[in-house]
């Protein structure tokens, strides 16, 4: 919130919204004139990253006014389930990287079938019954300390990661991954992992037995690797590592060579919109070639529409090698198989294994 | 039989009736029409069956996936520490993900009835059936139409024991769209075939009717007085049809050579005695002797009466001959004929004539006046040519038949004479005297009501003359 007068019409935007706590709310006034309509988003990305692609989005319809609320997204997912069981207006668009809990409000009839040709772009996993689209193409991917690792083999797979772990005592406490139980992407990535591979068990279990450290954050996460108070950090949102190593080169991202997680922050249109139409062009805006554009250059995020090629770019590799195959790219699938992870027996039963590995769960000082 | 057209064959009467008035339409039309509602019902009969089928097929794959992600379910339900405990299989869900874009919907509810996890207001089979095994059914949930089975499974622990209830639901949208797909290109193929049908059908329609044009065409390039039989290769049905013009033009001929005949003959007949009767005329003309001019008014006297009663019988001849092609035959008292002849027969005849008569109605079959007439014809020949005194007795012959029959005390006709009854005209004589054509006359009227003519010579001299009929007892 750069200007004093985009904070004020913030501020007094929160004051008057029945939004949850935390919420904060900006507002972004129309380009040309008074607003002929205001598109609210509700969304779990920085208004700082998202900006761009509103400002682009309002630059092709000066009459918009944009109404950004942005939530955790546990609240996000409160927020609009409660909206949607009362039939109550919350938001336009709802975007958020918690894409099981998205599916889930899919699931549950909270979200409006749109008919969006640039939709047809997407490839099957990126999409769902029409009201749900796949926005970005993010990798889980494992960051390192690139001057501890000067000199020692970089892990490039899980197995390297688990025997690694296993030989040498110098990553007790120096390694850190989500809290699960507190960030919702963990949780989403812990979860595949655990239907992706064997590997899973023995790497909790490694990481317990290293005492690992448990973040709320990617930011914290990266920022604990960069400074050297952790070594290894495993399974974090590979959009802000590719964004940060640009201009921080003392960490190094490594896409597991096993295979790589890649998740794709979901929006839908709500079933109470009073802009549907907006917020489906703002969709469709995000998914084309002028909107995937500003998403690479200006929010360093990929699309999911050609998120693999751009991939191999962005980390250097071309596709020769076999770490930018997209054959170990394992995109997660925007499939009801979303909603056994969200089962709240089956969390219960996740958790309970993932607490027995890492008893004490020191999350960051 | 020779005679004026159509006697004795008894089929139908062989003037041509009015063209039907009723709009007549092509019978390529008629059956094209009728062809197209047939078919029209039958698509529609299989487009309702296919939509069944459809609904049928779909809901049989569907359903299989619901109860195997049921059964997929109910396996991974344990009891551990005396909890019930789900752990909720990824693969049941994924298997449900096979109709891709249907929300899924699940609720497991423990043996006490708490919901375990899932979905807690995931309505249940609204009739609880008991026992094992999954009841599949549907209901409405979160305002949309699910498709839903109810997986019931048995615990039976140490600690717990009772009924764990795995319920699944899936929106119907895939369904639905494979049952109108399987539903879409059946009715496709029908319709085609339909239309293949139809169009296969309008070729055969008027391969078949060649036919009729080929008659048309034969019929029209016929000579105007053309009447001989058509002869045309045609099939069965139109070969009937051929039958019956070629039999309708057979009666019209006869007809039109009897005509000719009958005018041939009345000519004949009548210029003779016109001639005679110009002849004497001509001499009492020139007669000075009253005597003779006596005797010549005298046979002028005869002969006119004798042209008046050829004419008679001439006219009744041709009467009865038309009578006898459209009269309707009615339910007659034999009584009533024979009086009525009497009586008309007492009119113009000095001869008095005794009538016998039963008790009881005759009934037979006929037509009244050509009956009356052929009756007054064998009184008349009885009269003129036997001795008096001339009975006519009506009687009961046995059950089924009766006899109207002319006695008089003369030596009756001869042998050659009765060989002839029924030639058109006995020309023995032109002598208006002559019987020929009265008799000419009964046989007619005998073959037009299937009447035998009897003739005998009674014990005690005489000649009987008469008509035989089968009686009528309805």
């Amino acid at each position: 919130m750069r200007d004093p007068l985009r904070l004020l019409l913030a501020l007094s935007f929160v004051l008057t919204a029945l939004a949850p706590a935390n919420a904060a709310m900006s507002r972004l006034p129309p380009r040309a004139g008074t607003a002929s309509a205001t598109l609210v988003i509700e969304s779990t990305t920085d208004l700082a990253v998202f900006e761009p692609m509103l400002l682009a989005f309002q630059e092709r319809n000066p009459g918009v006014a944009i109404a950004y609320r942005e939530l955790t997204t546990n609240e996000l997912d409160a927020d609009i389930d409660r909206a949607c069981a009362e039939r109550r207006f919350a938001a336009d668009l709802v975007v958020s990287s918690s894409i099981d809990q998205q599916l889930k409000l899919v699931n549950d009839g909270c979200a409006l079938p749109l008919n969006l040709p640039a939709a047809e772009a997407l490839p099957d996993w990126a999409r769902w019954r029409n009201e749900l689209f796949g926005l970005t193409f993010e990798p889980a991917v494992t960051v390192y300390n690139r001057e501890w690792f000067r000199d020692r083999p970089v892990p490039q797979s899980r197995f390297e990661l688990i025997d690694l772990l296993r030989d040498s005592e110098d990553f007790v406490g120096r390694i850190g991954t989500y809290d699960i139980e507190s960030s919702g992407v963990g949780y989403l990535f812990a979860f595949q992992d655990a239907l992706q591979a064997s590997t899973w068990g023995r790497l909790v279990e490694s990481l317990g037995r290293n005492e690992a450290r448990l973040f709320c954050c990617t930011a914290e996460i990266l920022e604990w690797v960069a400074d050297g108070r952790l070594l290894v950090g495993y399974n974090v949102l590979g959009s802000y590592a590719l964004e940060r190593i640009e201009r921080d080169d003392r960490f190094g991202v490594i896409l597991p060579s096993d295979y790589t997680l890649v998740m794709a922050r979901a929006a839908f249109v709500s079933r109470e919109a009073r802009q549907p139409e907006m917020a489906a062009r703002f969709i469709s805006f995000m998914l084309s070639p002028a909107g995937r554009d500003i998403l690479s250059r200006q929010m360093r995020l990929l699309s999911p529409v050609d998120g693999a090629d751009q991939l191999a770019r962005l980390t250097g590799h071309d596709s020769a090698d076999p770490r930018a195959d997209p054959q170990t790219l394992r995109p997660i699938a925007m499939s009801p198989a979303l909603l056994v992870g969200l089962d709240r027996a089956k969390r219960e039963i996740f958790l309970r294994q993932w607490r027995a590995a890492l008893p004490a769960s020191p999350a960051s000082e | 039989m020779i005679g004026f057209g159509g006697i004795g064959s008894g089929t139908a009467p062989g003037h041509a009736r009015p063209v039907s008035s009723a709009k007549s339409q092509s019978i390529a039309f008629r059956l094209g029409l009728a062809m197209v509602l047939i078919l029209i019902a039958v698509v529609t009969a299989t487009i309702l069956a296919a939509n069944q089928f459809g609904q049928a097929a779909s809901d049989e794959t569907f359903d299989r996936l619901l109860r195997g992600a049921a059964l997929q379910i109910a396996e991974r339900i344990s009891v551990a520490d005396g909890q019930t405990q789900v752990d909720l299989p990824v693969s049941a869900f994924e298997l449900l993900s096979l109709a891709r874009n249907d929300r899924v919907f699940y609720r497991v509810i423990g043996p006490d009835g708490r919901t375990l996890t899932g979905y807690d207001d995931l309505p249940r089979p609204a009739r609880q059936s008991r026992g094992a095994g999954a009841v599949i059914y549907d209901a409405r949930y979160k305002g949309t139409p699910v498709r839903a089975v109810m997986l019931t499974r048995q615990l039976a622990e140490r600690s717990i024991s009772g009924e764990v209830m795995i319920l699944v639901a899936q929106t119907t949208g895939e369904r639905s769209a494979l049952a109108t797909s399987i539903a879409t290109r059946a009715v496709l193929i029908i319709a085609a075939a339909g239309v293949l049908l139809l169009f296969l059908a309008l070729i055969v329609l008027r391969i078949a009717l060649r036919p009729l044009a080929r008659v048309e065409r034969a019929m029209l390039m016929r000579e105007a007085n053309d009447l001989s039989p058509i002869d045309v290769p045609a099939p069965q049905e139109i070969a009937i049809l051929l039958q019956a013009i070629n039999r309708f033009m057979g009666r019209l001929d006869k007809r039109i050579e009897a005509m000719q005949n009958f005018v041939a003959d009345a000519a004949h007949q009548i210029r003779t005695p016109i001639t005679a009767l110009r002849a004497q005329a001509q001499l009492a003309l020139e007669e000075k002797d009253p005597a003779r001019l006596e005797r010549l008014h005298r046979r002028l006297y005869a002969r006119s009466v004798g042209l008046g009663r050829l004419a008679d019988q001439l006219l009744s001849h041709a009467l009865i001959a038309h009578r006898a092609d459209t009269a309707t035959m009615e339910r007659i008292d034999l009584r009533r004929v024979a009086l009525e002849a009497e009586r008309e027969t007492r009119a113009v005849a000095d001869e008095a004539v005794l009538v016998e008569l039963p008790d009881e109605e005759i009934w037979i079959e006929g037509d009244p006046v050509s009956l009356r007439e052929a009756v007054k014809n064998l009184i008349n020949n009885a009269i003129r040519h036997g001795r008096p005194p001339v009975t006519l007795r009506v009687a009961r012959q046995g059950d089924a038949e009766a006899q109207i029959v002319v006695t008089d005390r003369g030596s009756g006709m001869s042998e050659e004479a009765a060989a002839r009854i029924g030639e058109r005209f006995t020309s023995d004589g032109i002598s208006p005297e002559s019987a020929g054509l009265g008799l000419s006359i009964v046989a007619s009227v005998a073959a037009m009501h299937g009447a035998r003519i009897i003739r005998h010579k009674p014990e005690g001299g005489g000649f009987a003359i008469g008509f035989q009929f089968p009686m009528d007892h309805s």
